[in-house]
């Protein structure tokens, strides 16, 4: 890597957030987010909705542009990098979406297959191998004639993650992986994502509000609010932590009833037209 | 004042907009035409599927309905020409309005109705659904991947598809002049030929090049603006077929103006 030297002893940053703020026109929604992941680790983003934590992963990988701050990834800062660079950065990146965000006109082999046919000039019999191979990976094995529709939700996530793995990532992103699906299928997407961590050391940054899933696979935390780092740490500091916003999303407390009252007198008042919802309802 | 406001608003909103339809336009004809010399080949097979859909698919629904245009047409000028009695010349009435005017703006017109809402609806969906942001996180150009091959499926198949319509135009005028006009067949394809100059058609053909870029880029615009929701897939569908009917007529206008000022005709 570029920028970072291959200590042994010191944990390597892959990723080095500085006081990052990114706004859609006027409305500022992260107000100067500074943290770091480490190479190999498993750092989960919670928050809940509306805090700015898909905004963030957005901003991660490249697909929101900060309106100041730095992101250090692979020595480059991306705040600021030109297209190419920004291109080649990506191949170093594989994301999962929320909703699987397949190609509905492709199969699901042909979708697994994209990155390498763009970006590689591999034969078509080497693109089958690695194809198979990333489909065994997550569990898909003959399932590349498929098309997304004809998969469960389950099966769709685990071939975005197929996806995700072609192009052999250094940082792999997940933005709600358990999103829509069943308590079953989603521990099966935690097991998968457990099985990458272990086999290939990768570092995973995964965006996502179910306390169980964050606590089973992660090496740390950081918990966002309003756009706001509010509490970092290993899984067992933020068990421990007595901040009290930490506390309330960790326990599942409701937002006082008063606070909801203010924020929907701010809502008719401030801003006209949609407000940001009720969200004591969301968090509980 | 506020009028004026609003109308400085509205002209800087319409210029942004044409803008931004030109960027769109000018990135598909980039890499449509000098990024392959670049070694960023254009996607041949995805282009000549949409010149499938776009063209070959179209040609039975243009088929009739030029027809009919041409036989209305033809009707049309009779009314006035038997005045004069000079009736005869329907087949250069039609031949001509057909070819100048009519044959590339009824294309137009079908293929965005067919087509133009079709690429709106397909991007604009694939915007809901995160996929386009899933080609840029893979380093694919959204641009290079789904503009292109329309773009590239829409100037080859328009002009095309214009000079079938302008050929069905005349087939329809025929039947008139044929069961009206005292007309054999040949006689009435063999006046339609010797009215038509080559510039006639071939101005027909460039303003239908410039509809398929039009259609092309207000199409793709919208399905790539399209907000969130899959309510708003079917606002860009129908603002992609409003703007691009706007839009072709206009164009049409320019470009029919331009003729006319250049070869005086």
């Amino acid at each position: 890597m570029a920028g970072s030297t291959e200590e042994s002893s010191l944990p390597e940053t892959m990723i080095s957030l500085r006081d990052l703020r990114v706004s859609y026109g006027t409305r500022e929604i992260l107000h100067g987010v500074s943290f770091d992941v480490m190479r190999g680790e498993t750092m989960v983003i919670l928050g809940g909705s509306g805090s700015g934590k898909s905004t963030l992963l957005r901003t991660l990988v490249g697909l929101e542009k900060p309106s100041s701050g730095q992101i250090i990834l692979s020595g480059k800062d991306i705040a600021t990098v030109s297209t190419e660079d920004m291109d080649a950065i990506r191949r170093k990146l594989g994301m999962s979406f929320q909703g699987s965000a397949l190609f509905g006109s492709m199969t699901v082999g042909e979708n697994v297959a994209l990155p390498l046919r763009e970006h590689t000039k591999l034969e078509d019999s080497t693109i089958e191998i690695m194809l198979r191979l990333k489909l065994e990976q997550v569990g898909l094995a003959g399932f590349e004639d498929y098309k997304p529709s004809e998969l469960s939700g389950g099966m769709k996530k685990r071939a975005a993650v197929a996806r995700a793995l072609a192009m052999d990532p250094e940082i792999l992103f997940f933005d709600e992986p358990s999103a829509g699906l069943d308590p079953i299928i989603a521990a099966g997407i935690d097991q998968l994502i457990l099985e990458l961590k272990r086999a290939f050391r990768m570092t995973i940054i995964v965006v996502t509000h179910e306390l169980a899933s964050a606590f089973l696979i992660a090496d740390r935390m950081v918990l966002i609010d309003k756009g706001n780092v509010v509490a970092i740490g290993t899984v067992d500091e933020m068990k421990n932590s007595k901040q009290p916003r930490l506390r309330q999303f960790l326990d599942r407390v409701a937002e006082p009833e008063v606070e909801r009252e203010m924020d929907y007198l701010q809502m008719l008042t401030k801003q006209p037209g949609r407000g940001r919802g009720t969200p004591a309802k969301r968090s509980a | 004042m506020e009028f004026v406001t609003q109308l400085g608003a509205n002209v800087t909103g319409g210029l942004a907009y044409i803008g931004s339809l030109a960027e769109l336009g000018g990135k598909a004809a980039y890499y449509t035409f000098i990024a392959p010399f670049h070694g960023k080949a254009v996607r041949v097979q995805r282009a000549v599927s949409q010149a499938l859909d776009v063209g070959v698919r179209a040609l039975p629904i243009l088929s009739l309905i030029t027809f009919f245009i041409g036989l209305i047409l033809a009707l049309q000028s009779a009314y006035e020409l038997k005045k004069f009695g000079a009736i005869s010349f329907v087949a250069s009435a039609v031949a001509i309005s057909m070819t100048r005017e009519l044959g590339p703006l009824i294309t137009a017109i079908v293929v965005i109705g067919r087509s133009g809402s079709a690429f709106a609806a397909e991007i604009g969906t694939m915007k809901v659904t995160e996929e386009i942001d899933a080609l840029e996180t893979m380093a694919i150009n959204p641009i290079h991947f789904l503009v292109t091959p329309k773009f590239l499926a829409m100037i080859v198949m328009l002009p095309c598809l214009t000079i079938w319509a302008n050929f069905m135009g005349i087939l329809g005028g025929a039947l008139f002049g044929v069961a009206q006009a005292d007309f054999t067949f040949t006689r009435y394809i063999q006046a339609s030929v010797d009215a038509l100059f080559l510039r006639d058609i071939i101005s027909g053909l460039v303003k239908s090049i410039m509809f398929g870029m039009t259609i092309t880029a207000v199409g793709c615009h919208e399905g790539l603006v399209t907000g969130a929701g899959p309510e708003q897939v079917g606002r860009s569908t129908t603002r992609a077929v409003v703007m691009s009917i706007f839009l072709v007529v206009v164009v049409d206008l320019i470009f029919t103006a331009i003729f006319f000022f250049v070869s005086g005709q």
